[in-house]
Parts: C-alpha cells; sequence; structure tokens
C-alpha cells in the first residue's frame, strides 16, 4: 500500500467519464488510508478511465457532513450515475464494494 | 446520601450540578433538573411524549437559561419537527435564527448502504461537535439515537461507537437527552441504559377505562435524591406539565376578605360574612339536593359584584343551567352576555383527567375569573382512578389558591354511602363544606343544609332547611320541637298550628280585658252608687242640723218672749237665776 499524506478537497483523482465518487475521511486514520487505497485500486481495475473521486477530510469540513448524511467514516458515496449509493467501511471487501457500486454486471452479481 | 443539589446554597464540592428543566413539576420531581453536563436516557414507547419533553427541555434551556441546545434528530426532519413543535408554542425558527438551537436531521436509508470492513461513526461525532461549537451549546439532544440499529448493521461497532459517543458527550461537558423506545423486557429496546447510567426517566401512555394518561417516572438519578412515584403528565399547548403532589408548597398568602354565597342565610351561618376569598368550597349531597342551585346563586352574587366566573359544567350543557336557574329566579343570562359568566360544558369522559385539568388551566390563565366553579367534581374522578384523582385535584386547588380564586366544588354523593364520604377524600383540602341533604319524613322529601366545617369562621351548627322557589333560595329555621325536626309540610303544618294558638291566645287575652274592663266599670258604679248615698245622708245631716238650729233659735227666742212677757229679773241676777231655768227647759 502506497501511503503517504492522503490527498483531499475536490478532485483530487479524476480520470474523467461517468462515474463520481466521493470519500468521506476523518484526518488520517489507518481506516482512511486503507479505505483510499483499497478504493483506488478497485477503481483501476474495474473503472479503469472513467472516474473522479474526491476526498473529503470532516475534520477540515465539517459541514460537509450533512449534506451527504455522513454518519460513519468512512463512508463512499457514488454521487454519478443515479441513484446515489454509499459505502460505508474501509472497503476491504471488493466484492462487496464492487456490488456496491453497482459495478459488476448484473448475471454476475446474481451469480455471486 | 446526601446529595441533594440547591441552586441557591453554598456550593457542596461533592453536590451534583443540575440543568433546570423548566417544565413545570419535572423540576420538582428531580430535585432542580437532570444532571448537567452528563446524559440523560429518557425511553418510552411510541407517541408518549419523548420528543416534546426533550424539545422542551432544550428550548426552555435556550430561552430561560441562556443555554444554547442541538437537537439531532434521526426521526424527523427540521421542517416536520418545526412544524410539530409549533403547535406548542416554541418557535424553532426564530430561535435557529438567534442562534440558540440548531436542529440537525441524521437519515440514513438502510437500502442504500453497503458495508465493507471497519468503520466508526466519526462522521456523526464531527457533526454534532460542530453543531455544538457552532452556537456554544450547553444542551444536547439525541432523539433517538436507536434509529441507527436500523439503519446500520453491525451491532458490535454500533454499541462501541455508543458508548465512546455518551464518554465524549460527558467531556463535552453538554447536558444530553438520549431517548429511546421502550423495549419488551429492558427500558429501551436496544439496551442504551447500559451506556447511560446518570439518570432514567421513563414515559408511559397508559389507558385505563378507555381513557388515557400519560405518566412519568425517574427510574434512577444517581447521585440525586428524586421523587420516584409515577406522576400524571399532560402536553398541552404550552408543553408539558407534570403533577407531582410535592410541588405543593402550601405558601399561598390566605385573604382575610369574606365574599357573600348569595344566599343571605347561608352567609349568616358562616359568621355573617359568608366565603373567604379565595378559599375552596365543597358542597355535597345526593342528587337533586340543590348543589348545582348553590353554586349558580354563588355566580350570580359573584358577577353582581363585577367579578368574572368560570363555570365548568360537567353534566349539563350551558343553556340547559340558564333555563334551570331561571326556574328559581337566578338569570345569569346578563352576566354571560356581558363575558362575566363563562361557561366551559364537556362530558367528562370526553378526555382523560389531565386534559380536563389542563383545560381548566387555560381557561383560568385566559378568563383570570375571581370566582371558579366545578360542577359537579365527582364526574372528574370517574375518568381517573385514586391517587392520579387527588393529586390532580390538590394541584388543582393549589392552583386556584395562588391565584386567589374562590373555588366553588359540588360533590355528588350516592345514596348508600354516608352523606360526610366523598370519594377521594378531597374534603380535606376544603376550606368550607356545605353539606346539603334530603331529608324523608311524613312521606316527603325535604332538602336540609348545614355547615359541615368551615375554617377560620365561627358557623351556625344548625341545620336549615332549604326551599328553592321562583324567588330563589331560601334558607328557614327547621321546627326542632321533641326530638325530631320538621320540615316541609310537617314543618308548615307545625306553623299553622302555632298560628292558631298565637290567635287563640291573643282572644283569650281581649277577652280577659273586656271582663276586667267590665267588672271596673262595675265597681265604679258601685262606688258612684255608695258615693251617691253616703252624699244623700250627709245633706240629711246637714238639713237636720239646720232645723235643729232654727229650732233652737226658735226656742231661745220663745223663751225670751216668755221671760220679756214675765217682766222677769232680767237686768239684775240675770245669770245665776236664769240659767237653771234655761237647763230645766
Amino acid at each position: 500500500m502506497q501511503t503517504s499524506e492522503l490527498e483531499t478537497g475536490r478532485k483530487a483523482i479524476s480520470t474523467g467519464g461517468a462515474w463520481e465518487l466521493r470519500l468521506y475521511v476523518a484526518g488520517q486514520t489507518a481506516k482512511s488510508l486503507a479505505a483510499f487505497a483499497n478504493l483506488k485500486r478497485i477503481c483501476d481495475e474495474h473503472l479503469t478511465g472513467q472516474y473522479t473521486i474526491e476526498v473529503i477530510d470532516l475534520l477540515k469540513n465539517p459541514t460537509l457532513a450533512k449534506g451527504d448524511q455522513i454518519l460513519a467514516i468512512p463512508t463512499l458515496v457514488r454521487r454519478l450515475p443515479n441513484p446515489m449509493r454509499k459505502i460505508i467501511g474501509d472497503l476491504s471487501n471488493t466484492e462487496r464494494v464492487l456490488v456496491g457500486l453497482d459495478v459488476r454486471p448484473s448475471e454476475e452479481l446474481n451469480h455471486a | 446520601m446526601k446529595a441533594k443539589a440547591k441552586r441557591n446554597a453554598e456550593p457542596v464540592s461533592e453536590a451534583l450540578e443540575k440543568a433546570a428543566m423548566g417544565i413545570p413539576g419535572l423540576d420538582e420531581i428531580t430535585g432542580g433538573g437532570l444532571p448537567k453536563g452528563r446524559p440523560t436516557l429518557i425511553c418510552g414507547s411510541a407517541g408518549c411524549g419523548k420528543t416534546v419533553l426533550s424539545m422542551e427541555f432544550l428550548v426552555r434551556g435556550a430561552v430561560e437559561q441562556g443555554e444554547p441546545g442541538v437537537f439531532m434528530a434521526f426521526e424527523e426532519t427540521e421542517e416536520d419537527l418545526t412544524k410539530n413543535v409549533a403547535s406548542l408554542g416554541f418557535n424553532l425558527r426564530t430561535l435557529t435564527a438567534q442562534k440558540k438551537v440548531v436542529v440537525d436531521y441524521v437519515h440514513i436509508e438502510r437500502s442504500e448502504i453497503e458495508e465493507t470492513g471497519e468503520y466508526d461513526l466519526e462522521g456523526l461525532f464531527i457533526r454534532l461537535g460542530h453543531a455544538i461549537d457552532s452556537i456554544g451549546a450547553k444542551r444536547v439532544v439525541l432523539d433517538t439515537i436507536e434509529a441507527l440499529f436500523v439503519s446500520l448493521p453491525n451491532e458490535a461497532i454500533l454499541r462501541a461507537e455508543l458508548r465512546r459517543l455518551f464518554r465524549w458527550l460527558k467531556d463535552k461537558g453538554v447536558t444530553a437527552i438520549i431517548t429511546a423506545e421502550r423495549g419488551q423486557e429492558a427500558f429501551t429496546r436496544h439496551g442504551l441504559e447500559e451506556y447511560v447510567a446518570d439518570c432514567v426517566i421513563l414515559l408511559d401512555h397508559r389507558i385505563n377505562d378507555q381513557i388515557s394518561t400519560r405518566r412519568l417516572r425517574v427510574v434512577k438519578y444517581r447521585g440525586s435524591i428524586h421523587g420516584t412515584n409515577e406522576y400524571p403528565f399532560m402536553i398541552g399547548k404550552e408543553g408539558v406539565s407534570v403533577l407531582p403532589i410535592t410541588s405543593l408548597g402550601l405558601e399561598h398568602a390566605a385573604s382575610e376578605l369574606r365574599i357573600s354565597s348569595g344566599v343571605p342565610r347561608l352567609d349568616a351561618m358562616l359568621g355573617g360574612k359568608g366565603y373567604y376569598r379565595g378559599s375552596s368550597v365543597l358542597v355535597s349531597g345526593t342528587a337533586g339536593s340543590g348543589k348545582s342551585s348553590l353554586a349558580a346563586a354563588f355566580v350570580d352574587a359573584a358577577a353582581r359584584r363585577g367579578e368574572r366566573c368560570l363555570y365548568f359544567a360537567f353534566e349539563e350543557s350551558q343553556s340547559q343551567i340558564l333555563r334551570n336557574m331561571r326556574s328559581i329566579g337566578i338569570d345569569l343570562e346578563p352576566a354571560v352576555r356581558a363575558g362575566l359568566v363563562q361557561f366551559h360544558a364537556a362530558r367528562p369522559t370526553l378526555c382523560g383527567l389531565e386534559m380536563h385539568l389542563l383545560e381548566i388551566h387555560d381557561a383560568i390563565r385566559k378568563l383570570k375569573p375571581k370566582v371558579v366553579v366545578i360542577d359537579p367534581v365527582t364526574n372528574l374522578m370517574s375518568t381517573g382512578t385514586g391517587n392520579e384523582v387527588k393529586s390532580m385535584l390538590t394541584r388543582l386547588i393549589d392552583c386556584f389558591k395562588t391565584e386567589q380564586i374562590t373555588a366553588f366544588f359540588t360533590s355528588l354523593t350516592s345514596g348508600e354511602s354516608a352523606p360526610e364520604q366523598t370519594e377521594v377524600g378531597v374534603s380535606s383540602l376544603m376550606d368550607t363544606w356545605l353539606l346539603a341533604r334530603n331529608i324523608e319524613a311524613n312521606g316527603e322529601r325535604n332538602r336540609g343544609l348545614y355547615v359541615l366545617k368551615s375554617r377560620g369562621m365561627p358557623h351556625s351548627n344548625q341545620i336549615r332547611e332549604f326551599v328553592l322557589s321562583s324567588q330563589g333560595i331560601q334558607l328557614l329555621d327547621v321546627y326542632v320541637g321533641g326530638d325530631t325536626l320538621l320540615t316541609g309540610s310537617a314543618r308548615l303544618a307545625q306553623e299553622s298550628r302555632e298560628k292558631a294558638a298565637a290567635s287563640q291566645r291573643q282572644q283569650e287575652i281581649a277577652r280577659r280585658s273586656r271582663e276586667l274592663e267590665r267588672e271596673g266599670q262595675a265597681i265604679e258604679a258601685q262606688i258612684a252608687t255608695l258615693r251617691a248615698g253616703l252624699e244623700a245622708k250627709a245633706e240629711q245631716f246637714k238639713l237636720e242640723i239646720a232645723q235643729d238650729s232654727r229650732r233652737q233659735t226658735a226656742l231661745l227666742e220663745a223663751e225670751m218672749k216668755i221671760g220679756r212677757s214675765r217682766m222677769a229679773d232680767s237686768a239684775m241676777g240675770l245669770g245665776g237665776k236664769h240659767k237653771p231655768q234655761r237647763n230645766g227647759v
């Protein structure tokens, strides 16, 4: 895991495309770092070139927690495509993240 | 363990500081409020008033105590909440604008959440922390945090985080209320009492005989004395009001002023001046003994003095009362039109006792009456049970006394029970107790009235006959002769008997005086006759004397004539010779 400082703020990573993701963290905790790493890996594998990840540190912007109704940390929010989906946790279970993001084709999902 | 915090007392280092709720009654039960800087758990089933109670705690804290507050809602949105509590007179929008209250709606849709791996609730902490810091909140409400158990799948994490949350709240030094649903066996469905152990308040909404009553109990209050009973409470137009008996400070000023009962003879029975202002008067009696009529007379008298009166009727409608009272010569209609007398007629079973009392409180607050009639108070009792009724009435009477309202209660006693017995023993709360009773004798039923007690004034111990006629209420002396008292027609018969006897006596006197007069006249006549006789005799006697003297004179002349004719030596030795001669005649 390549972990240093988590880059936060708008459009932390953008490869363009239809997937707009937002990761809510609270400071540089192990869970947050792990979640970011996991997310990046999954996106690179499954959504190559079509995603945007925005990392929001609630310690810096506490008011933003209200907008997306964030309670759990870390929380990944799929803002686009609609409808909104939320995945809470460190995203360590790739299968579940893909299900949560609704990335896998439906027949595979059913199979899983 | 003596830890009851007194706000004005010297700060005892060990004493628990309290955050006043500002809710009437509840502060008395908890000895000053909730534990300051600690979380309190309020649990109860759906619709029992958790949200209202906690919202009132927050709003009153912000407005009255200068302690801003954060309301974190898990079930209702800000808009809904604002609307819902507006009916209690809380304007959340203004308070929010003034930065006194922050309402934060937290919502998670289970269906849109997927869970993978480790997480915590730092987001909630940050949100709450931010809200607290933004207005410098001293009070926090989480309503109801149990919603999280539905939204978040991992209970182990949730429990750990809740434990951390409550500790965090304590560290923050905020006085918090956490609401929770009532569980089947435990206080709360998810066992939150494990984490919030300082103060637990249980709310209940029970239905007795199809009438619901809200109740509140402080189950636990660590480090403080508290009332342990179940106390009825109500949610009215001004929020929550708890009715603890302990709130009865007997501190009201007692008035020396006296007001008429509306029945002159009754005033006379009560030391000549009537009731004390601000006292409570109870009239008890069986059906048809004239209780309402006494109430109406009292109201009428008050209205004539220009005082506002409230009449709570639980048996008759306003127009029925007006009509019935007109038949005994009491016309309340002008006073009603002038707004001096207000009727509140309702069936007692319309709502629970608490709602009735609330209505009474409300009406009193609006009209500010000097006189209140509750007719009959026994009907209110049918809506509650035992202690609850007594405590509520105690509270009500206390309210009347503090406001210097003279309260007039009528109480219906059943025929079988002793007339001195009122159903909930409210009589001990009353200052003046009149007993109206039916006296059955000689095949008829008459009304009697006496004063059973009247605190602080001399009062008659006699029974009076109580007559209702088109001229109004009259109290008449009953005839107490020998070992019976006579009322009604027996009294009338006795009256006419006495009248007859009196007139007979009068005739006798007249006759005797005539007789005497006659006798006197006869004697006078006799005296006159005797006097006439005497006068006649005296006349006769005078006549005789006169004759005698004439005779003497004549005799002397004759003698002298004889002497002269004899040529006696009358000139010489006249005396010596003369006298024996004359004596010899």
